[in-house]
């Protein structure tokens, strides 16, 4: 695996079922008693948030102290610096302070390759969502959630239908979770207004639909994206009422599900607008279990990332002076 | 490469350390057998076979000992290996680890490590199949099915049906690579 989780394209199809292989067996060992391991003791991890989030936050922040490794909480919030350079000077900062690894979340697509790939710092760079781009521990964690719904999956997706459902054009979720369940071997269905389909959504290798009523009784996942209001500047549909009646999972459409499917939400939820609350807290939903799933993928890829040597092991950091000459 | 216990050797010592449990403990009243994969994990369960034939059933599990070894940074991560406790747990209990050969001693040192943070066992033992010698850490077997003096650019390699194709114990001369703690 790479110094760096920035795209769900960074794993191979081995790699990204020895992440889920982790994160299960770290599931046996934290069930009982062995809350804590010891495994990333003297390693700081960062942090860097330049957008809100609570739970990717505070998930990572749960799985490295899990693990035992320092965390620093960095937000960028109320910076006026240009993006270029307030990412520079950040990620010189952290340098100077000796971060292993830095978790970035930024608005811009791309943040987290750049930071990566500016020789600004040796520490492994995850991606906790850049932009409209990707959010690859997402897409893990909700892997991760399937193959526990559905154990004849568990060496491959290979025949598991997936309907993506929403604002496919803002969601870097969406993105992350086409690469990585298509590389596992799904069959993948968008479904989505025309507006919010992004251009070339025709090269992704998945089926897209305006029809909700004729794809739902043949899917085995639901997975429903938060329409995502923040990112919206143009009316993308006429009206939310509109939106909920044709895109949205409420009662009707929960029924006409096979009976085995799961229905699934990144969250933050907008109960009564993409998902009705009776869907949301049904029997069905794993909305909960993504969650918790959460910490398990991220310890995994954090033990991937920092469990062996890193580069900080052989190289020692760099004097302060020697990076502010630069 | 030579042979230094075949199959009939391996039996008959895990018989041996079987009655020692048994002697050791005074029974088998609050013994638990806990294996440290892959193969200790095989030997464990071999052991707790016999004990069932010669005395009582006893709870066996799996220590996956990989996230408290103190090498993690001198390579790279490794696979985890499935962990299972007996649902008694440990606490009060009187625990015997169960390896396939003892080297260094940092795996059971992990090992040890490990049983603290799921809770405060009566006391340790520590059954291995080989002793090849070369103690980094103060650290000794209770039960031992062999001893082996080697070299220390030798390598044992102990093979088990289970995984393997035969039971066997090889002395193999001047290898790099893996190394059984």
């Amino acid at each position: 695996m790479d110094r760096h989780l920035l795209s769900i394209n960074d794993l191979t199809r081995a790699e990204a079922f020895g992440i889920l292989n982790t994160a299960h067996e770290l599931a046996i060992i934290s069930d009982g008693t062995l809350k804590k391991l010891p495994t990333l003791r003297g390693r700081t991890v960062v942090n860097l948030f330049f957008e809100d989030s609570t739970r990717t936050r505070i998930s990572f922040e749960s799985a490295a102290k899990r693990l035992s490794a320092d965390v620093i909480n960095f937000s960028a919030k109320g910076s006026s610096v240009s993006k270029g350079e307030s990412l520079k000077d950040t990620a010189q900062t952290l340098q100077a302070m000796g971060a292993d690894a830095v978790i970035i979340r930024h608005g811009a697509s791309g943040a987290a390759q750049r930071l990566a790939d500016s020789g600004w710092i040796q520490a492994s760079v995850i991606n906790a969502g850049d932009g409209t781009h990707e959010h690859p521990t997402q897409a893990l964690l909700d892997a991760y959630t399937i193959r526990n719904s559905f154990p004849e999956y568990t060496d491959s997706f290979e025949g598991l239908r997936v309907a993506i459902v929403g604002d496919i054009l803002h969601s870097r979720v969406a993105r992350s979770n086409v690469l990585l369940l298509k590389k596992l071997g799904a069959q993948v269905t968008l479904l989505a207004p025309p507006t919010l389909l992004p251009v070339g959504v025709d090269s992704w290798g998945v089926e897209t639909s305006y029809q909700f009523d004729e794809v739902i009784p043949k899917v085995d996942v639901v997975m429903m994206l938060r329409v995502q209001s923040e990112r919206m500047l143009d009316s993308f549909f006429p009206s939310e009422r509109e939106y909920s009646r044709s895109f949205g999972l409420d009662s009707r459409r929960l029924d006409l599900l096979p009976p085995r499917s799961i229905v699934m939400h990144p969250g933050p939820m907008n109960r009564g607008l993409e998902i009705s609350a009776e869907s949301a807290d049904s029997h069905k939903s794993v909305v909960l279990a993504q969650v918790a799933n959460g910490v398990l993928i991220r310890m995994a890829v954090l033990y991937q990332l920092l469990g062996g040597q890193t580069l900080g092991d052989i190289s020692s950091v760099q004097p302060i002076t020697q990076v502010a000459n630069k | 490469m030579a042979s230094l216990l075949d199959a009939g050797d391996i039996g008959r010592a895990l018989k041996r350390i079987a009655h020692e449990i048994v002697e050791r403990n005074h029974g088998l009243e609050s013994v638990v057998i806990i294996g440290i994969p892959t193969r200790g994990d095989y030997l464990a369960k071999r052991i707790a076979k016999v004990l069932s034939e010669i005395e009582s059933p006893v709870p066996v599990g799996t220590l996956d000992i990989t996230m408290f070894r103190d090498d993690l940074r001198l390579r790279a991560p490794r696979p985890l290996l499935p962990t299972s406790l007996p649902s008694g747990g440990i606490e009060g209990k009187c625990v015997v680890l169960v390896d396939d050969v003892l080297f260094s001693g940092r795996t059971i040192r992990a090992a040890l490590d490990a049983l603290g943070e799921i809770g405060r066992p009566k006391s340790v033992q520590l059954a291995v199949l080989v002793d090849r010698g070369h103690r980094e850490l103060p650290i000794r077997a209770d039960f031992v099915g062999k001893n082996i003096p080697t070299s220390a650019n030798e390598s044992v390699k102990v093979n088990l049906t289970e995984i393997d194709d035969e039971d066997s114990v090889l002395l193999i001369p001047e290898v790099s690579g893996e190394h059984n703690g």
